[in-house]
């Protein structure tokens, strides 16, 4: 059994193997060894970080300091489409709450949740440098602009 | 071999707010189009960065005429090209329409928004390629690197951005010639050049839209203040959520490498030149200078005390000098049309342009460039088309979170650091936004101090409890909670995190909250003393919607969309609002096709 486990979490870990071998052994490139971690998992499983620590030559609470202090890290599973919905100035004046409130109703989750099929995960940032489109939403590279709660329905059923 | 001479130009903006518009699409359509027409060797499309014009995107420019054709869509190409590019038929109804006049503008240059602006650091935005460096060069681009490092010394570079006069849009305003100054005089083997590409300020977008539509020069800008400093390396610090402004910085860079214009001995002046990009992981204190720091070593993005200054003890405690994306995109022009150039535009104390980021409840939104000391009216009226739907101004945050709101009696303000420090308010990175009378100013200073407390790094104290029990008082009032001294107490404490705070976040957090108590106090008078939100905007205080008997139509649209079933009635009769049921959303004013409902 602890055998099999062994095999398995071997396999599991070499994608982030890869990337370390790409790196030397510097603190510099904790930050950038992360995110391409996490584009490969989609989040950041402990195992995943130990392998990280090990690799870099880093303490493990060196590497969770800075996992915990970047909003961009995440140690939880997260959904197949990043919807990040713009909280900014402009998106605040011209009516992002509304455009929020409609996600939350659509895909039944609160903002910074996943949906249960693991589809679609919820957040809100600060402005996406789109203000000219207020209000905003990005799904995951792409950007979607002058958004009204109406058109919500529509554009998520693009990605799923 | 001979180079193509094409009869016309198609520039499609593929800046990320018309790529969002669906500007992809429309290239598609042209370029099969003009296959179909047999067109493909007359007519060039080019694909550019930002017109600054995002939100009547996705903008098409036809030249030699200069046509601009704004919110094309796909099904519109054919005709472009039946009309325009074979007949030399202008589609009218594809023109930008000004929003009093009404009036047709075929010509770029000819409409409002463009006529009073002054580009030098967004000229080629929107004009270019931006993943060509070819175009960047045809243009004149990286003359002025060539000039400093052949015809110029070090000394001679930083003494002409002194005379200059140009001083950092990253927020603070310092000289920059100063700066470099002080990074050339530390005395090291290994230097570095930091830009600062953060641009965390939320409703800013300029950084992005030059990064986006014109990379070189900022790479340019780069290299030379690298030169004056005596510096070999470089980063470019992006935030993560610019993922087109990275990819084609990243292009950018590898072009300037294939053309020996980065690396070893650049125009054979010895000069060597390594520029890396990192990607930010988000953390708004990340665009504070130390914090940034921090995060390209590997760490967390705290700030820490100055001194020592980057200039001294920077990146991996070497001399660093770090400057802003625009500031950096100045840095060409300034070499190369000389420092009496651009200081002949501005006012005393804040030389050349200003790029500013205009948005909320204006008729034009987009990046508008304009000379130091134009006033805030002709910005928002002249450039902006003044508010929409007519609404009467209210007040204009400038600044983002370190900033304040300036009201309509400071309209005829010369724009520049001083002045908008004066009247309380702040440059900060050119956000500007737009205000109008439903705007709830005590809601304005708890969105911003909401975004600072949620970003506090938590190292100081006056900034991670501070700005807690701050939002507790604003939350308290705008829920209708508020007391007899509420008003004074954020005073108190506003001042107390001035004063106090480590880093700039923590020390200007409390700006917006002061500026309208200071412009604005009746309003948070009404919201504690009189249990009203003037603007109607917090909702506990809004007053219940009534629906006027002698206009409703009796139609029943309202009662579909009220979410609380707060209206009753029968069709073709006079409906009615309950009072006590209403939570006054206004779903029901919005769907009255007769505007018969009004909040009373
Ligand atoms: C909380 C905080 C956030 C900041 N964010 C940015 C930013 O996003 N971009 C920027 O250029 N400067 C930012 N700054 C200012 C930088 O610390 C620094 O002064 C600037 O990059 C210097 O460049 P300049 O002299 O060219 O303006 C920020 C400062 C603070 C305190
Ligand atoms: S002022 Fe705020 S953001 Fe700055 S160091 Fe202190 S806690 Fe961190
Ligand atoms: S304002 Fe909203 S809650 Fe009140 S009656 Fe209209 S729809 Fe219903
Ligand atoms: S405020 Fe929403 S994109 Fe800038
Ligand atoms: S992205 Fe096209 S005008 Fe801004």
């Amino acid at each position: 059994m602890a055998e099999i486990k062994e095999e398995k979490l071997e396999k599991y870990l070499t994608p982030v193997r890869k990337i370390l071998e790409r790196y030397e052994k510097k603190e510099h490139y904790l930050i950038p060894v992360l995110q391409e971690a996490q584009e490969e998992y989609g989040y950041l499983p402990e195992e995943v970080l130990k392998e990280v620590a090990s690799g870099l030559d880093l303490s493990l609470s060196q590497v969770y300091g800075v996992v915990t202090f970047y909003s961009q890290f995440h140690q939880e599973p997260r959904g197949k489409n990043i919807i990040r919905v713009c909280m900014g100035t402009a998106c605040h004046v011209r009516g992002g709450d509304k455009v929020l409130e409609a996600l939350k109703d659509e895909l039944n989750v609160d903002s910074g949740e996943t949906t249960e099929d693991l589809k679609f995960t919820l957040e809100s940032v600060a402005c996406v440098g789109a203000c000219g489109l207020a209000p905003v939403m990005m799904v995951n590279d792409n950007t979607h602009g002058r958004l009204t709660p109406e058109k919500i329905p529509e554009i998520l059923a693009k990605y799923s | 071999m001979k180079e193509t001479i094409y009869r016309s130009h198609v520039l499609v903006c593929t800046g990320t707010g018309c790529v969002s518009s669906g500007s992809k699409n429309i290239k598609m359509a042209l370029e099969d189009e003009l296959a179909a027409k047999d067109l493909s060797d007359e007519i060039k499309i080019v694909e550019t960065g930002c017109h600054g014009f995002c939100e009547k995107g996705p903008i098409m420019i036809v030249y030699p005429e200069g046509v601009f054709y704004c919110q094309v869509e796909s099904e519109d190409v054919a005709e472009i090209v039946e009309e325009h590019l074979l007949k030399g038929r202008i589609v009218d109804r594809l023109l930008f329409k000004e929003p009093f006049t009404e009036e047709n503008i075929p010509s770029y240059s000819d409409i409002d928004f463009y006529k009073k602006q002054k580009r030098i650091v967004l000229a080629n935005c929107g004009r270019i390629d931006p993943e060509d460096i070819n175009e960047y060069i045809a243009l004149g681009g990286y003359e002025a690197v060539g000039k400093a490092l052949t015809k110029m010394t070090p000394q001679e570079v930083i003494d002409e951005v002194k005379k200059a006069g140009l001083r950092g849009r990253g927020g603070g305003g310092f000289p920059t010639g100063l700066k470099w100054q002080f990074a050339r005089n530390s005395d090291s083997e290994k230097k570095y050049v930091i830009c600062n590409a953060d641009e965390g300020d939320p409703g800013a977008f300029m950084d992005r839209s030059l990064l986006e539509g014109d990379p070189h020069r900022v790479i340019e800008g780069m290299m030379t203040a690298a030169y004056a400093i005596g510096a070999d390396e470089g980063y470019v610090y992006v935030r993560a959520e610019y993922p087109l402004a990275i990819r084609r910085l990243e292009k950018a860079i590898k072009q300037a490498e294939e053309y020996g214009l980065l690396g070893e001995d650049i125009f054979g002046s010895g000069f060597n030149f390594k520029l890396h990009i990192k990607k930010g992981a988000g953390a708004f204190v990340c665009g504070e200078e130390t914090a940034l720091m921090a995060s390209i070593e590997g760490k967390r993005g705290m700030p820490r005390p100055r001194p020592p200054y980057p200039a001294v003890s920077g990146l991996w405690g070497k001399p660093t000098n770090i400057n802003n994306v625009e500031t950096l995109g100045n840095i060409p022009y300034i070499i190369k049309e000389g420092s009496e150039a651009f200081s002949s535009i501005g006012t005393e104390g804040s030389k050349g342009t200003k790029v500013f980021a205009l948005t909320g409840k204006i008729n034009n939104t987009g990046l508008v460039e304009v000379p130091m000391g134009t006033t805030l009216r002709e910005v928002i009226f002249d450039i902006g088309g003044g508010l929409q739907e007519g609404k009467k101004y209210k007040a204009v945050q400038t600044g983002g979170p370190s900033g304040g709101c300036i009201p309509e009696e400071y309209l005829d303000l010369p724009i520049d650091y001083d002045s908008l420090l004066e009247v309380g308010a702040m440059m900060g990175s050119g956000g500007m936004v737009v205000m109008d009378e439903g705007t709830c100013m005590v809601d304005v200073a708890r969105f911003f101090l909401n975004f600072t407390q949620s970003e506090s790094c938590g190292k100081c104290t006056p900034c991670r409890e501070g700005t807690k029990r701050m939002l507790e008082i604003l939350n308290r009032i705008c829920e209708g909670e508020g007391e007899e001294g509420d008003i004074e107490l954020l005073e108190d404490l506003g001042q107390h995190i001035k004063d106090t705070a480590l880093c700039g976040l923590g020390q200007t957090a409390p700006n917006p909250v002061l500026s309208t108590i200071h412009y604005f106090r009746n309003e948070y008078e009404a919201h504690i003393y009189e249990n009203k939100c003037p603007a109607g905007v917090c909702k506990e205080l809004a007053a219940a919607y009534v629906i006027d008997e002698s206009s409703c139509v009796g139609c029943g649209q309202c009662v579909k969309v009220c979410p609380v079933d707060a209206i009753s009635g029968k069709p073709k009769e006079t409906y009615v609002i309950d009072a006590e049921t209403c939570i006054s959303c206004g779903a029901c004013a919005d769907r009255c096709p007769v505007d018969a409902i009004s909040q009373g």
